[in-house]
């Protein structure tokens, strides 16, 4: 009797074992599928409502080359980003500079020269980092910073390039030293054995042997921080003073850091919500009103634009590395 | 050696089916839970303005940043006078609040701007009904400065300059006031609002006479913002509504011209018409409203609803001779 429920239930558990399997299969194979029905789905998206704007009156030179941004004016209504353009990138050079040093000096030290308990505190130290949400990261930006660099650099406002520069590259600081501390992991043993065998020092070991082999792995992370830095949009909106400008003048003809600027992704997020979607009128024309919010969707389809070919750059150099490993 | 590789690799084939499965087990608990928390979480927001529906009646009430404040006290003194009812209020600027009401979010749409002919058209499109406007009270926009600013006076011509395209003012030094920077600059730190909200087209009618503002200020999201970043900017200016003001800040006086003398807005000088930068509030609700949202709207226009609209710091119909247009 014993052996014959313990034989049913046996087979019970079979059966349900195989169809969990088969579920699983089934829903993993949806999730697989799912990014690629996103990713286009996305991308269809902004460009549905994006091209009613490049059909009708886009125009390269006075969208790209223009920093005149009126887009609800009453009398001339202008659409020209290329303030917003010099935004985001003076944006990003200033998070690079301070995330480059930062990211890359960090893996070096996690890799090369720290005992394992070292790092594995510190590994948990940068997840962390990577963790906190960017609108803190903001708030961090206009409630710390801001006054701090009015009282050390005497500027009138310290919502400016400086501010949303370090902000954003503490922010992407976490994703170079990950990508970075792989990228040096997978020089091959042989290579520091044999300079540990010509008698080279630590030093010498990390700057002629370790960096020059891992370069495009580094090169990969650095360039996936640019693009966190490029997609940044909570923390820049509240730590760059929101402001159409552009920060070159005929004296730093790089950029100031003193200069409040606005990037493509904080206008999106600071105007998309009031922007009203409206059909076209009479005779199948779009009233002028609908076109902020199509403007606002091909500055959408630009950010696609920039940061897919900075990940594809960096996949193509991971890739590279890959098939010579 | 031979038999060791052996060996393990039939344990491991007899181990195999229960090692699946009790790593399978998480998995479909997982999966279970999950479908189980989004179903009592789907059961949960369905069920729940059900429920309440059948002794509460909610009136969504979203739109202008600058009446966020007055639509939140009048929700609250409203559930005292009649708790049947419930006002949810939300914010998110003018522009908001009327594309919630063309799509029917919203019952009514907090407004510091008239519609324009476009979003009535939407409306009237999208619902077949009229938005109807209501004045529910009046507020002055304030002209802010650092509360130790040496700033006295402007006209509204000055404003212009500062603020509009073209506009020659750039400098503190240029409108006769010693304020600078610890680094020596003199530049006027201009504070704006994003440009959508109706404080902004509001400024840009008024001030700007329809011309577009000057590049290069800094874009405020909020009517609170403004206020903030101002009472934190020593050589800062900004405009926002009246019932913002904060001890950081202090209101600058306003001329309409040249040579006239220049008032702060008061309830008084905005009641009689002195302070050049007065609005309506307006509510806007599609058609006549009825029912519970009609009762809401008369309890507002009434005596206990206004002195709420003075105590947000803003101005009471009441108060505005019927003689004087704002």
């Amino acid at each position: 009797m014993g052996g014959a429920l313990k034989q049913t239930l046996q087979t019970l558990r079979r059966i349900a074992s195989g169809l969990s399997e088969r579920t699983i299969v089934a829903l993993i194979h949806l999730c697989g599928i799912s990014a690629i029905v996103f990713v286009f789905g996305i991308f269809f998206f902004v460009f549905r409502e994006g091209s009613p704007f490049l059909r009708d009156i886009f125009d390269f030179r006075s969208f790209f080359l223009s920093e005149e941004w009126h887009p609800t004016s009453v009398v001339n209504r202008r659409y020209g980003i290329l303030a917003l353009l010099a935004g985001t990138g003076s944006v990003t050079v200033m998070a690079m500079l301070v995330a480059i040093p930062f990211g890359l000096g960090t893996a070096v030290f996690l890799s090369q020269f720290c005992g394992r308990r070292t790092r594995e505190a510190l590994k948990i130290m940068v997840e962390l980092l990577a963790a906190v949400p960017s609108v803190v990261w903001g708030f961090i930006g206009l409630m710390v910073m801001n006054p701090l660099i009015v009282r050390l650099t005497g500027a009138p406002i310290g919502l400016n390039v400086l501010n949303a520069g370090i902000v954003v590259g503490l922010m992407s600081a976490p994703i170079i030293v990950s990508i970075a501390e792989d990228a040096i992991r997978a020089v091959p043993d042989t290579y520091v054995e044999a300079a540990e065998a010509l008698g080279a020092t630590r030093w010498q070991l990390v700057y002629r042997v370790v960096l020059p082999a891992a370069k495009s792995g580094l090169l990969a992370a650095v360039l996936l921080g640019v693009g966190r830095a490029v997609g940044e949009t909570m923390a820049v909106l509240m730590a760059t003073g929101h402001s159409i400008h552009i920060p070159f003048t005929a004296e730093a003809p790089f950029f100031h850091p003193l200069e409040s600027v606005r990037t493509l992704t904080a206008t999106i997020a600071a105007e998309l919500g009031e922007a009203p979607r409206l059909d076209t009128g009479p005779g199948g024309i779009f009233p002028v009103e609908a076109r902020h919010y199509q403007s606002l969707f091909v500055i959408g389809m630009a950010l696609f634009a920039i940061t897919f070919l900075i990940s594809v750059t960096a996949d193509l150099i991971v890739k590279g590395i890959r098939r010579k490993a | 050696m031979r038999t060791m590789p052996n060996g393990s690799n039939r344990t491991a084939r007899w181990v195999a089916p229960g090692r699946v499965r009790t790593r399978a087990a998480p998995l479909v608990l997982l999966v279970l839970a999950t479908a189980l928390t989004v179903g009592l979480a789907a059961a949960g927001c369905g069920g729940k303005p059900r429920a309440q529906a059948a002794k509460k009646f909610v009136i969504a009430n979203g739109g202008s940043d600058t009446m966020v404040n007055l639509a939140q006290m009048w929700s609250e003194e409203y559930h005292k006078v009649n708790p049947n009812v419930s006002i949810e209020v939300a914010g998110g600027g003018s522009g908001v609040g009327i594309r919630d009401l063309i799509q029917g979010i919203v019952a009514i749409a907090n407004c510091s701007r008239d519609m324009t002919e476009a979003e009535k058209a939407q409306a009237r499109k999208n619902t077949g009904k009229d938005p109807v406007e209501w004045v529910v009270g009046y507020d002055g926009i304030a002209i802010y400065a650092h509360k130790d600013s040496p700033v006295e006076q402007l006209t509204i011509e000055e404003l212009a300059g500062i603020y509009g395209e073209g506009g020659k003012i750039a400098n503190w030094s240029q409108l006769g006031v010693n304020l600078k920077a610890a680094d020596g600059s003199d530049k006027i730190v201009r504070v704006s609002r994003q440009n959508s909200s109706g404080t902004y087209a509001y400024f840009r009618e008024n001030v700007l006479d329809k011309k577009d503002f000057k590049l290069g200020s800094k874009d405020m999201s909020g009517s609170k913002d403004v206020v903030e970043l101002v009472s934190r900017t020593k050589c800062a200016i900004g405009y926002s509504g009246m019932g913002y003001a904060t001890e950081g800040v202090k209101m600058i006086k306003l001329a309409a011209k040249n040579g006239d003398e220049g008032c702060v807005p008061s309830v008084e000088n905005v009641a009689v018409g002195k302070y050049p930068l007065s609005r309506s509030l307006l509510l806007y609700t599609l058609g006549r409203p009825e029912g519970d949202v009609k009762a809401y709207l008369e309890w507002a226009l009434s005596p206990a609803g206004q002195k709420i609209v003075k105590e947000a710091g803003y101005i009471p119909i009441s108060a505005v001779p019927k003689n004087i247009e704002i």
